[in-house]
């Protein structure tokens, strides 16, 4: 009733193939839009944008990064937080050689080094799969972080080790250092996060992202029905990599501002994986909905008890928001072992059907 | 599973509508936010600072109802250690006017080293952090009394040398460096290679990487095969009990192994008999029988109102750390307070009293500390004091002060912080100038 497609007649190529061929979507996704772009940078507080809303999207669009390459291309990945080190330390490299460069574009060249780098840490997936596969990554993961420690021109020879973000312009407006406006750099990340969702979309509707299911569900039947196995493979790497790299360059120039190689440890990888696992493989709209639940939602959870006067120590609020967040990890996985994604569809086939069950 | 979703919100709408108390808060009062890490892999360190660091405020509040009649208001914020939260807890706390922030972390200090300035919130952050941000001209919002990283390491090298019996004993002589392998432990390199090369000692390098904590069979075999002289260690966590403990598994000798200031007494007494003779350096006393602690005993612990498990924790080293920190904050805001002439202060006052900071030895003991550290001096251009320092040996049973009080090679130190700051300024141009006028007493 709420949302019912009967009615909606395609009559011609364009529209039967457009990303929301049905009208509602189309109205959802508008006003998650005119929110995102117009709502929130006039009504949030600076707070709310910049420890809530930067850091989501920067971790939605990591997220998406592996989830192109573990959901659609069936690799299994466990490298993703030192791919996405590979792009702040690329970018903060770009910075130093290029200081009046566009911050954006530095940004967005630093996803293609990353790219570089995953295609090489990918060449094993030709050979292997599986488990097998996430040790070789694990091994990119740990060697990567190693290089982040040990090789101090990555961090011009910054005696403590870290990489700090200059204050640079993009578009002619400060977008990083202290100067720079913390709406300012939302709209940039939300852009950026925006137009490479579509960008995936669109890939994984096409003959790419075909290919790279059909080899995700059965590789010797695809290279059968003429999937050339190297390109597909590695492809997804480097598409997966560049869009991690432009989140690890994200997260250090538009959210933390200075990090440590710790901050691109093991830890971080697990962090995406888990989003993707609770979002749902093989799926964007899960990407967005499994940073939400891990991201958003513990701090929802931490800021409940102040805001009703509960003295509770900080400690017990966190102890509590990981006692919270397992459980209903586990319950959803049990629930529905999909992930949100799957939530979200069951949902829209109830409403489809509603009040008329079946 | 609609049943189950129904359950799910109804229990989420009977704990958002649960009776809500609010506080009224007080308009006259100082906002301290605590940067704490209770959970995570570095709790065991953290627990014990954080609780030295909430008792003693808490003691002000409960004995003097505050200071200078104003109230502190303190809220802790968990942050595990980890940068993520760490800034998501400044964020938080920022609207909220704090004067000071103690990240607790060099990774947390990092990040908002350049925010500082533009919210004008001073970071205290207590001999760790960035070195170079003990240069006032460059970093005015940082401090890091009252000794960085490169002090430390400047002392344990002149202490060495004292026991060798002098600079010049140094030449040919090898001295391993177990550290930690990221910023934090790769911090001292620089000023140990210049060390190295000025006196002529050869420095071994031992890397210990975050993974490999717990497990260093491999470095100290490293360390047997290559027989330093001396050994000094820069470790956090879990990795001094276990460097202590290969250490005598491959017996090294106790009385050749110094650390630097982070061991707990837990750290030690983990290796039992064998961790005699182990040094740590350090800028406070690790006892427990000054009237201050007393007063907190009294006013905090007695009254429930502190988290620490067992009254004994109150006095041990890292917990005296915690104090220590909390007593510098106290002493600025009074400091603030009397060059301002405010009650409630603001983030800006803060600033000039801690660049006004200064703990004389009759004020230590006036605080009820007598002998607990030395005197405090910081000033516009110096922000981290380059206090005395001591060595302290592990007994068996406590740690006993082993050596005079003495200070670091500030000679050698100065030149490094000053080019490391220029450094720091020509990587992250625009660097703002100092603006903050200097004012005196």
């Amino acid at each position: 009733m709420f949302y019912r497609e009967a009615g909606q007649f395609k009559t011609s190529y364009a529209a039967d193939q457009s990303i929301f061929p049905i009208l509602q979507d189309r109205i959802g996704i508008a006003i998650i839009l005119a929110v995102a772009f117009i709502g929130i940078p006039l009504f949030a507080t600076n707070f709310f944008i910049s420890t809530i809303m930067i850091p989501f999207l920067i971790l939605a669009l990591a997220t998406i990064g592996l989830n192109l390459l573990t959901g659609y291309a069936g690799q299994l990945s466990l490298g993703t937080g030192a791919f996405m080190g590979v792009g702040a330390y690329a970018c903060y490299k770009l910075t130093t050689f290029f200081p009046d460069a566009d911050i954006i574009l530095l940004v967005l060249a630093s996803g293609f080094v990353s790219a570089a780098i995953g295609v090489l840490f990918g060449l094993p997936s030709l050979r292997i799969k599986g488990f097998y596969l996430v040790v070789t990554t694990l091994a990119a993961q740990f060697f990567l972080e190693w290089c982040f420690i040990r090789i101090p021109w990555l961090y011009n020879y910054n005696p403590s080790g870290a990489i700090e973000a200059p204050a640079r312009r993009g578009l002619n407006i400060v977008l990083t250092g202290p100067g720079a406006n913390a709406t300012a750099r939302y709209l940039v990340v939300l852009t950026i996060v925006v137009v490479m969702t579509w960008i995936a979309s669109n890939l994984v509707r096409g003959r790419i992202g075909r290919s790279w299911m059909m080899v995700r569900d059965m590789d010797i039947a695809a290279e059968l029905m003429g999937v050339k196995l190297f390109q597909t493979k590695l492809l997804a790497f480097a598409v997966s990599s560049f869009y991690c790299g432009v989140a690890g360059a994200a997260m250090v120039f538009f959210w933390l501002g200075a990090t440590e190689p710790t901050a691109f440890s093991i830890n971080l990888s697990f962090q995406i994986l888990f989003m993707v696992i609770i979002g749902g493989l093989g799926s964007l709209v899960g990407s967005f909905l499994g940073a939400a639940f891990i991201w958003i939602l513990p701090a929802f959870l931490r800021a409940i008890p102040s805001v009703f006067g509960i003295a509770i120590g900080a400690e017990t609020v966190e102890h509590l928001s990981f006692i919270v967040i397992g459980a209903l990890i586990i319950a959803f996985l049990i629930v529905e072992p999909h992930g949100l994604a799957r939530l979200w569809q069951v949902g829209k086939q109830k409403l489809r059907v509603w009040p008329f069950p079946y | 599973m609609k049943a189950k979703l129904l359950g799910l919100a109804a229990a989420l709408a009977v704990a958002l509508s649960a009776p809500a108390s609010v506080p009224v808060k007080a308009q006259d009062s100082i906002f301290i936010p605590l940067p704490t890490y209770r959970t995570g892999p570095f709790a065991g360190s953290g627990t014990h600072i954080a609780n030295g660091l909430r008792d003693y405020l808490t003691m002000l509040n409960e004995r003097d109802g505050g200071i200078g009649g104003v109230r502190l208001e303190i809220e802790e914020c968990e942050t595990g250690y980890d940068t993520q939260k760490g800034v998501e807890c400044y964020q938080a706390m920022r609207g909220r006017k704090p004067v000071v922030f103690n990240p607790w972390s060099t990774g947390i200090t990092l990040p908002l080293i350049p925010l500082a300035a533009k919210d004008k919130i001073p970071i205290l952050s207590m001999a760790y952090g960035l070195s170079a941000a003990a240069d006032g001209n460059v970093f005015p919002w940082i401090f890091n009394p009252p000794d960085t990283y490169w002090d430390g390491a400047s002392a344990i090298i002149l202490h060495i040398a004292n026991t060798e019996g002098g600079l010049d004993k140094l030449k040919g002589k090898k001295i391993g460096f177990v550290f930690l392998d990221a910023g934090y432990g790769r911090e001292p390199i620089p000023l140990l290679e210049q060390l190295a090369s000025k006196y002529g000692f050869e420095l071994l390098k031992y890397p210990v990487p975050a993974q490999q904590m717990q497990n260093q069979s491999s470095t100290w075999l490293n360390v047997r095969r290559d027989r330093p002289d001396w050994v000094y260690l820069q470790g956090w966590g879990a990795m001094n009990p276990t460097a202590i403990k290969e250490a005598a598994k491959t017996r090294f000798p106790m009385d050749k192994l110094i650390s630097m200031w982070w061991p707990t007494e837990d750290d030690a007494r983990q290796t039992g008999e064998g961790a005699k003779g182990f040094m740590i350096l350090n800028f406070h006393s690790a006892r427990s029988d000054f009237p201050a602690l007393n007063d907190i005993r009294k006013f905090v612990v007695d009254k429930g109102l502190s988290q620490v498990s067992s009254p004994d924790l109150v006095g041990t080293n890292l917990y005296n750390r915690g104090v220590y920190n909390s007593v510098l904050i106290a002493e600025a805001i009074r400091t603030a307070q009397k060059l301002t002439g405010k009650k409630v202060i603001t983030g800006e006052d803060m600033r000039i009293g801690l660049e006004n900071l200064q703990i004389t030895p009759e004020r230590w003991a006036e605080i009820g500390f007598a002998n607990f550290a030395q005197p405090v001096k910081l000033t516009c251009t110096d922000h981290s004091g380059h206090t005395q320092l001591y060595i302290q040996r592990w007994n068996g049973k406590e740690y006993e002060q082993a050596s005079e009080w003495f200070s670091p090679m500030t000679d050698v130190v100065q030149p490094l912080l000053d080019k490391a700051a220029k450094e720091y300024v020509a990587a992250n141009q625009p660097w703002p100038e100092r603006t903050e006028a200097c004012a005196t007493n």
